[in-house]
């Protein structure tokens, strides 16, 4: 914990089973205020569906989460919005036939009283003021992804979960996606994001975990662990455990 | 100028389909349901407007006043029970059973209860009235009434869909549930809401058809297959291209029936073969529920 007192994200012993598949096994993170927690991590790792079951889409098969002491593990994923959790999932998953005004303020629909409006986004993305009345599926693949951030913040989530950001887009603009984390981390919002990119991720974030199998083979911050360190989590080189998370986390 | 008169006719015909289809169209464009209870669900509307609206002491004109709301509230009912279930099993065969079994269903109770005697609205001497704007084109007063709230029916939803909030929300689940569910989307009330609107334009459609014509238990089936014809000729999930799929089906109907009276319905299909053929998308082909 980053001397807050009370946890802002709490997930305790998660599993999620896809079928037979183990997708996340015994998962646990503390997360305060204004952290950012980066989950890195191979293709198959188990990362976006761990973000998933966050949001509510997946239902796990063990386990509690809690957003601001509140448990939301049997909450609808609808719900959960009302409980502060919002999630940009991969692929940016914006709707196609409703222009990007629209999309924006479809995130307002189950907003928590916060400092983000669809103004405010317009404010940090100027060019969106202009362009909004065009659809969405107009958009570029960087300006869908800030229009994807806008509509989960205008939510004004207490976690904000960030689906491989950087997928299928140019380095420059993905770089410039996540040079405004700091901004969103002035308002207290807390970030949990998951990265197939080491570099990006281990650039914005407060704490990482690798996660390997469903399982995470490494945790701590970015500064304190070395290159290699991360190559053989990530990949699983070696069978190392770098410590309990839980142990990590406190 | 015979030919005129066909074209009219048809266009007549055609608005009336186009209101049949609408909800069709709605149903599957925003939920991916295939209604194949489509049509019976307009024949309960018929006999209740012609069973319930006289307890009102209503004139049966005016019918669609109780009838309407009515299914609009089955509509959500239905679609939040025993439709949300089937979808909830993941297997889109599971919906199109259950669609198919309320066809059967629908149609054997209507039977039982009913007989197969054919059974009209009985709208006194409106039904006769007519004008006629050249000697051989003569256009009636309710024809012209149904493709008017035709018209009204389907301008109004595209207003709905396009301008409100719930049409926002409608949009959104027909394009990507899940992506809806995050912004805390109830996606399973927004298709409640769908549901209603579909249901409500049926009612309205089997009451034009019992004022236009007769209606039977067995009717659906056949209306159902007009309805989709007319979805298919303008374009799934196009609620212009509806319209003018039902005119086109509606003036090839005509045409047809000009020709010879043996080939009315006959050219309705070759048209929609030939749509089928040529431009498997529809002639109207747009984005989803919009």
């Amino acid at each position: 914990m980053t001397g807050r007192d009370s946890p802002v994200l709490e997930v305790d012993h998660l599993t999620v089973h896809h079928g037979q598949l183990c997708a996340v096994s015994d998962f646990s993170l503390r997360l305060g205020a204004a952290e950012t927690f980066a989950i890195i991590g191979a293709n198959g790792a188990g990362k976006s569906t761990l973000l998933r079951t966050i949001a509510g889409l997946h239902k796990p098969s063990a386990g509690t989460i809690r957003v601001d002491g509140t448990d939301v593990t049997s909450t609808r994923a609808s719900d959960r919005v009302g409980a502060g959790i919002a999630l940009v999932p991969e692929g940016r998953r914006l709707f196609p036939s409703l222009n990007l005004a629209e999309n924006l303020s479809i995130g307002t629909h189950r907003a928590r009283p916060g400092s983000f409006t669809v103004e405010r986004v317009y404010d940090l993305f100027p060019w969106m003021r202009e362009r909004r009345g065009q659809r969405a599926s107009q958009l570029s693949g960087g300006e869908q992804q800030a229009v994807a951030i806008g509509r989960a913040l205008v939510a004004n989530p207490r976690v904000l979960l960030l689906d491989e950001l950087s997928l299928g887009l140019a380095p420059v603009v993905a770089q410039r996606i996540y040079a405004l984390l700091p901004e969103l981390l002035e308002t207290g919002m807390t970030v949990l994001l998951v990265e197939q990119d080491v570099t990006q991720a281990t650039r914005v974030a407060t704490r990482v975990a690798c996660l390997l199998e469903g399982r995470t083979t490494l945790e701590g911050r970015p500064g304190e662990l070395t290159r290699e360190q991360i190559e053989s989590a990530y990949f699983g080189l070696h069978e190392e455990h770098w410590g309990d998370p839980d142990e990590a986390a406190s | 100028m015979i030919w005129v008169n066909a074209i009219v006719q048809g266009i007549l015909i055609g608005g009336f389909y186009a209101l049949f289809a609408c909800g069709l169209s709605l149903l599957f464009g925003v939920m991916g349901i295939i209604n194949l209870a489509h049509g019976d669900f307009a024949v309960i509307a018929g006999y209740a407007a012609v069973l319930l609206v006289p307890q009102t002491h209503l004139p049966l004109v005016w019918g669609f006043l109780i009838v309407v709301p009515m299914f609009a509230l089955g509509g959500y009912v239905l679609q939040r029970t025993l439709f949300q279930t089937a979808l909830d099993r993941g297997n889109p065969l599971t919906i199109l059973l259950v669609t198919f079994g309320l066809s059967v269903i629908t149609e054997n109770a209507l039977l039982q209860a009913f007989t197969s005697n054919g059974q009209s609205i009985n709208i006194g001497s409106l039904i006769a009235k007519s004008f006629n704007p050249s000697p051989v084109v003569s256009i009636s007063y309710l024809s012209l009434a149904v493709l008017i709230v035709a018209v009204v029916v389907l301008v109004g939803l595209s207003l709905t869909l396009s301008r409100t909030k719930t049409g926002r929300l409608i949009r959104a689940v027909a394009d990507d549930r899940e992506a809806a569910e995050l912004v805390g989307v109830n996606y399973r009330h927004v298709f409640g809401i769908a549901a209603a609107i579909a249901l409500a334009t049926v009612a309205l459609a089997g009451i034009a058809s019992g004022m236009l014509t007769e209606f039977a238990p067995s009717s659906g089936t056949n209306n159902l297959l007009f309805a989709f014809e007319a979805v298919v000729i303008g374009g799934i999930g196009s609620l212009w291209g509806t319209l003018a799929g039902g005119i086109v089906l509606g003036i090839a109907q005509q045409i047809g029936a000009q020709i010879n009276p043996a080939y009315q319905i006959l050219a309705g299909h070759l048209v929609f073969l030939a749509v089928l053929a040529f431009r498997p998308n529809g002639l109207f082909r747009a984005r989803v529920a919009a």
